[in-house]
Parts: structure tokens; sequence; C-alpha cells
């Protein structure tokens, strides 16, 4: 057999059933075989959206997603979805081509050192030298990417390995054991049992605390451990918060879900935090988004960090009870412990919490002012609207910006593995491939991307993608002619001053655009307009979509928590810029 | 990275302002670019290192001197053993490990000179491995301190060059029962 063929085979038999990519003169040999396996290849229109498509794909299937591309520019270009996958912790398979063994380091025809370009932006990568390697390689790429804390493995395959015009691509075929391919990675052991003691100290302080908050990140989506986490919050009465990265892992209709916490979070999300005796965060890791100025957040809390990375506990906020293991499989110890000990008969009168939390809600709702007739609509309307009109287990991806946060707080979350977004890089144009990524997956749900105008236009070619391979996404662009959320800042921080965050609303002509993609087109404008336009898009099933939204340039995201303040200072609506206590 | 360099006989002590890993890692290519890369992106400077590969050959060890200032090490130890490469970190107590350090150094060592430079060695145990008409080139093992002292006592003869290893460390021997 040769290294191509192997490689191919390999993957077949991780279970890969799509790959996304793009071929070029160094991974040449890989894409022969690939005509008579049954592995589906999307072919992408820039490597970008292959890394994305793969992510979303991930994000909606808990599968590995796969991405292949040839060296050099190819390799550069999947850069940005490798540190978008690694800051989300998303299993991700990423094969690249590198000139011949021979040639590495010759300054060879598009040759670039991807290992070392990739090193800080990976769980791990590897230079695979010799065809021989390649079935071990593989089995090692997705035991990593999948397990402990998941994230995006690359492989970079020199082309002599894989040609079967040259020598070196000769090797037998072997498939390694669970055994001696954990053998192979001596330094590779995950904790995934939470520690039987911690675990108790746990129970005792959730027991006790009468304020309590479960601070719920997208670790527990990794986890697969949605479940255990209804039944826990349940079994306490303990309220959920749900970070951006969470949302979806508890669902927003449920009494103890308080929604989204964060700079652009709920007031009572935030407060709730604030005011807390004890934060159980659960695979979450008190980004800066969340915590605000780190020595003013939940400052009369005791924390339990509960994640299957050591190296997040501490990190941030030092922990009264850090528990390193998967989440899924501590918080079906702690329930056990908890009621072992007496729960839900023993735990602290918390009524006054919950009635204090339930005042926050009547007081502090998301708010918007609806449109006068003749002006532009305001984006909140547009998302309740494609909110209720679309599937309730409709899944939705979005870019990065006022959009994005908009979705995050105006979507109802029922279910786990409804939201795809990029929380920890931010990459603008995640939207778009990440959407189709996802269809490609869960083809029998819809899916809705929620973009920006500003987005759109980073990794719109992908449309085109979709449309060739009959991947009928439907994206909604909240066209408000800015880099919305830059625009924001320069208004609240740099005294109106706006600098470069003009794009106009009408160059390009989305429509004509998306229409000479392949996509049905539509252009709203009025109120009126939105839920007939939505159920019409809703009910095309044999081609992309793509609706522009005309929406309200000056709306703003609130609430808003000011960069490096206090999570305390948070600034409900606009006008309230001036009371921040 | 500075080495311990002869620009600085007095240089830094190895002491409390540093601190002392023993890194166990696979022994294969880029395992040393992983490691040091942990270090450069945090802005924290790697003081001393030494790698070389342990009884196994499949297995290297590297001992990491580094900054204690520039370095609230938990979070990079922590992140060390992210490393699919990394085996076994240990931050070893420089009061209770054995250090040593090897130096090479060529020193001015005309007629006059000479009978004072090879008392010295004899002084600190240091060879000398290499005889020039002017110069001598002399090799000294020790823990990293009397090599500081070493080099100190040979700079008015004039020091050429100076080569030195980075320290190499293991745990103390438990003696206690
Ligand atoms: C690749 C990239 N470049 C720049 C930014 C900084 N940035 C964050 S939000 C934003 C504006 C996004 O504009 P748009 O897509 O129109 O969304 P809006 O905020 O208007 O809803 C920018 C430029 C980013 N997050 N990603
Ligand atoms: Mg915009």
């Amino acid at each position: 057999m040769n290294g191509g063929e192997a490689l191919i085979k390999a993957l077949e038999l991780e279970g890969v059933e799509v790959i996304f990519g793009l071929p070029g003169g160094c991974i040449l040999p890989v894409y022969d075989p690939i005509i008579d396996s049954p592995i589906r290849h999307i072919l992408v229109r820039h490597e970008q959206g292959a890394g994305h498509m793969a992510e979303g794909y991930a994000h909606a299937t808990g599968r590995p997603g796969v991405a292949m591309v040839t060296s050099g520019p190819a390799a550069t270009n999947i850069v940005t979805p490798l540190c978008d996958a690694f800051m989300d912790s998303i299993p991700m398979i990423v094969i690249t081509g590198q000139v011949p063994v021979a040639a590495i380091g010759t300054d060879a025809f598009q040759e670039c050192d991807t290992i070392g370009i990739t090193r800080s932006v990976t769980k791990h990568n590897e230079l695979v030298i010799s065809a021989q390697d390649i079935p071990l390689a593989v089995r090692q790429a997705f035991l990593l990417a999948t397990t402990g804390r998941p994230g995006p493995v690359l492989l970079d395959i020199p082309k002599d390995i894989v040609d079967p015009q040259n020598p070196n691509s000769v090797m037998e075929w072997y498939w390694p054991t669970d055994a001696e391919v954990a053998a192979s990675l001596p330094g590779y052991k995950p904790t995934t049992k939470g520690h039987p003691r911690k675990i108790k100290d746990a129970a005792e302080l959730i027991t006790e605390a009468e304020r309590p908050v479960l601070y719920v990140g997208g670790g527990i989506l990794k986890a697969r451990a949605a479940e255990a986490l209804l039944e826990l919050a349940e079994l306490t009465n303990i309220p959920v918060v749900t970070t951006l990265m969470a949302r979806g892992a508890f669902p927003d209709d449920h009494e103890l879900c308080l929604g989204m916490p964060g700079m652009h979070g709920n007031y009572t999300a935030v407060t709730a935090m604030q005011e807390s005796d004890l934060l159980v965060a659960l695979g979450s890791r008190f980004d800066d988004r969340v915590t605000g100025r780190v020595p003013a957040f939940a400052p009369h809390a005791k924390i339990i960090h509960v994640d299957i990375d050591p190296a997040e506990l501490g990190k941030v906020r030092r922990p009264d009870v850090p528990i390193v293991g998967d989440a899924r499989l501590v918080i079906e110890e702690l329930v056990r412990t908890l009621k072992a000990s007496g729960a839900p008969d023993n735990q602290a009168d918390r009524t006054a919490w919950r009635s204090t939390l339930s005042g926050w809600q009547e007081k502090y709702p998301l708010s918007y002012v609806q449109s006068e007739p003749g002006e532009l609509l305001k984006p909140q309307f547009v998302l309740e609207q494609l909110r209720d009109l679309s599937p309730e287990n409709t899944i939705v991806a979005s870019g990065v910006g006022q959009h994005q946060m908009w979705t995050a707080q105006y979507w109802k979350f029922r279910h786990p593995y409804t939201w795809i977004n990029s929380g920890g890089l931010g990459t603008m144009g995640f939207s778009v491939p990440a959407a189709i990524g996802a269809k490609v997956g869960m083809p029998d749900r819809m899916v809705w991307a929620v973009d920006g105008d500003g987005c759109f236009q980073m990794t719109a070619q992908e449309m085109v993608t979709a449309a060739t391979e009959r991947i009928p996404v439907k994206i909604a662009i909240l066209n408000n002619a800015y880099l919305g959320m830059v625009r924001q800042w320069q208004e609240m921080f740099y005294e109106e001053r706006y600098s470069e965050v003009y794009l106009s609303p009408d160059l390009p002509d989305y429509v004509k655009w998306a229409e000479a993609m392949g996509c049905a087109a539509f252009r709203v404008e009025s109120p009126e307009e939105v839920a007939p336009t939505i159920e019409k898009a809703n009910a095309i099933n044999d081609r992309p979509v793509v609706v522009e939204f005309r929406t309200d340039a000056s709306e703003k995201v609130f609430p808003m928590v000011p960069p490096g303040q206090s999570n305390s200072d948070i600034v409900v609506g606009p006008g309230e810029e001036d009371v921040v206590q | 990275m500075s080495p311990a360099s002869a620009t600085s006989p007095n240089g830094v002590q190895a002491g409390p302002k540093h601190h002392l890993l023993s890194v166990l890692v696979e022994n294969k290519a880029g395992v040393l670019a992983r490691v040091a890369s942990l270090f450069a992106r945090r802005g924290y400077n790697i003081y001393s290192l030494a790698v070389a590969p342990t009884d196994d050959e499949r297995l290297s060890r590297i001992t990491i001197v580094a900054d204690a200032d520039s370095a609230p090490l938990e979070q990079v130890v922590k992140q060390l053993h992210k490393l699919i490469n990394v085996i076994k970190i240990s931050e070893l107590d420089p009061t209770d490990s054995v250090e040593q350090e090897l130096m090479l150094c060529t020193v001015g060592a005309d007629v006059g000179a000479r009978t004072q430079i090879i008392e010295l060695c004899g002084i600190y145990g240091a060879r000398i491995v290499d005889v020039g008409h002017t110069d001598l080139t002399i090799s000294l093992a020790d823990v990293p301190s009397r090599l500081d002292d070493f080099e100190d006592l040979l700079v008015p003869f004039g020091i050429a060059m100076v080569q030195r290893t980075g320290r190499v460390a293991l745990p103390k021997l438990d003696r206690s029962s």
C-alpha cells in the first residue's frame, strides 16, 4: 500500500464521513484515493472556509471535523480556524501537505514551516516523515483531538511519503490497537474522574450555600454533560448562567435559567454571580469577558471549579475546591454524593435568593424600543422574529460583533448543540462556513447563520460552496452598514469619533451578490416584511438562502459592562452610561 | 535566551531568585521548541538550559533554570504538563537537590601567570584540557556557585572565551529512616 491510500483508509477507519478541503501540489497524491473513498469531500473556495466548516461540523455533531489542504499558502490560510478551534476547544483534525522530506528547509516552492507556525494554536501537531508512521499518526491525532480537553491537531504530510511515484511512499498496512496508541503517547493521561474527597468538599459547600450560582461554560457541551447538569440544578434548586460558549447547555425556558453573563450578559445573570456566595464553575474558564475587572469579580463567592484541564484551575481565580475531571463524570458523582448526604431536603434555604433573582428579572429584562414607521429595522426585532418562526431545534451560528451578542441574548436556546459561534478568538467570517459545516453534519436540521455585513464580506465566497454542494443553509445578514461593534465602542468610549467603521449599506449589493453565488436572496427593509420573508426563506430547501435585513446602525448592544470595569458597574440600557455607580 | 555568559562572571546566582525545573520529555524532534516557546510566549526568560538523553534513549531530561522575577511559574508548569511529549515535571528546590555545571574557559597564560593559574586549578579541582603558547583551556565541573567563583578569579588573567553548559540537577536522596 502507499502512504496516500493509507491516509485515506485511516480516516475511513476513524469514522470520517466528510473532509472539507482544497487540493494543491503537495497534497495532490492524497486527492487521488479520495475518488475511490466513501468519504465525502467538500471543495471549499478558501482554506479558512475548510477550517471553519470542520469546526461547525464538530460543534453540531460532537464528532471531530476534518480539513485537508495543501502546503505553504494553504497551510497559512487555515491558521485562523486552528487558533479559533484551539481557543474554543473544538475537536478538529487538519491535514496539510508539505514539500518532500528531502526538500524541507530548502525554501522549496510552497514550503513553509507549518509545524512551527501552528505549534501554539494546536493541541498537538506532528510532521510525519515516514509512510509507515501514517496509521499511528492518524490514530494519535483523533485520540488527542477528542479526549481530555478537546482541540485541533495538525498532521503535516510531506509529498514523497504519499506519492505512489516515490519509493518513500511504500508502506505495509497495519492498524494500531488502543493499547499501542496509548503506549505511543507516554505523556498523555487526562484525568477524567474527580477526586472523591474534593467532590465531598464540593457537596458540602453546595449544601450550605445560600446564594449559589452554577456558572456553566462550553466544557459542559464538550463533555456531553447537559443532562447531568439539569439533574444537578433541579436537585439543588441552584440557578444557572450559561456563558456565550454554553448557550443551549441548559434550557433558556427553565425556571432556574438566568441566561448569559458577561460583558453583554443580562443584568440578573451578571449580578447573580456578583452577589453570590458560591460559584460552581463547570467547564468554564473565568474569561475576562465574563469576569470584568477580576479583583472586583464575585467578591463574596467561594469557588468550586471543575475542569478537565488542570491549567484552568487557579489560572484567573484561586478556587476553594478545585476538581480536575470530565464535567459529566464529576457532576454525576456530585449528584450521587449530594443525594447520599440528604439532598434535596438538606439544602440551605434559598427562597430569599430565588426571589431576589426573580425580582431583578422582572425589573431588568432585555429590552429595546421598536422602530417608528419609515425607520430602519431594529436588529433585536429581526432576531425575535427569526427565533419565533424557525423550528425549535434550529441550529444557529453567528459571526462576531453586535449581531452575535444580540443572537446570544435574544435566541431562546432549548437544546444543546444548537448554538455555534466563535467565542474565544472572536473570528469575523466564522458564521458562513461554520453554518455550512453544521448543516453537512446535521442535514435534517434547519441551520441559520446570523451574520454581520462586515463578517459576511470576509467569507461570503463559501456560499458558492454551499450552492454547488447543495447545502441549503440560510444566512441572515444584519446589514447596519457598519463594523457595528467597533462603532459602538467609538461612540461610547471615543467621543463618537468614528474611525474606519463605515461600510455602506448597498455596496456590495448583497442580493445580487448572493444570487450570483447561486443562492435565493431577499432584502428586507420594513417590519411588516420581516415575518413573511423569513417564512419564504424557511420554505426553501433546495438552495442556500441569503436574507439581507437593513438594520439601524445607531442601535447598541446592552446591557454592557464597560471594558476594564467591575461587573457591578453594568450599564443596563442606553442613556444610563452616566449613572454608572 | 541569555546564556550564563562570560561577560558577567559575577552574574546572577541561581539561588532563591531562580526556579529549577527538571522536565522529562520524549526524545523527539521539536520537543525542545515546544517547551521553550511556552516560556517565550509569556515573555519569561530562560536563564539556563541543559538537555540530554536519559538512560532510556527514548527519553530526554531538560533542566531549566528560569528567572523567578519574570515567571509566576505555576501556570507555565501546568502548561508544560499539557504538552503531549512531556512526561514528567519536577520543580526542584535548590536546597534539596544536587546541582552540577560544566565550564570550559580559555584564559591568557604567559610564562609569568602560568604557575598561578595551575595553582588555582589545583585548589578548585579544575583540569587543564588544552595548552597553547600563551593560553590555557581549563575545564571545571562543580556546583554553579563554585564555577562563578573560579571564573571570577580567572578574570585578572584575561578570559578569552568561556562556555558554561547550564546546570543539571537531580533531587537529593532521602536518607531519613
Ligand atoms: C478577523 C477579525 N477582524 C477584526 C475584528 C474586530 N471586530 C470585532 S466586531 C467587528 C465588527 C463586525 O462588523 P459586522 O460583521 O458588520 O457586525 P456588527 O457588529 O455590525 O453586527 C470587528 C471589526 C474581529 N473580531 N475579527
Ligand atoms: Mg455591521
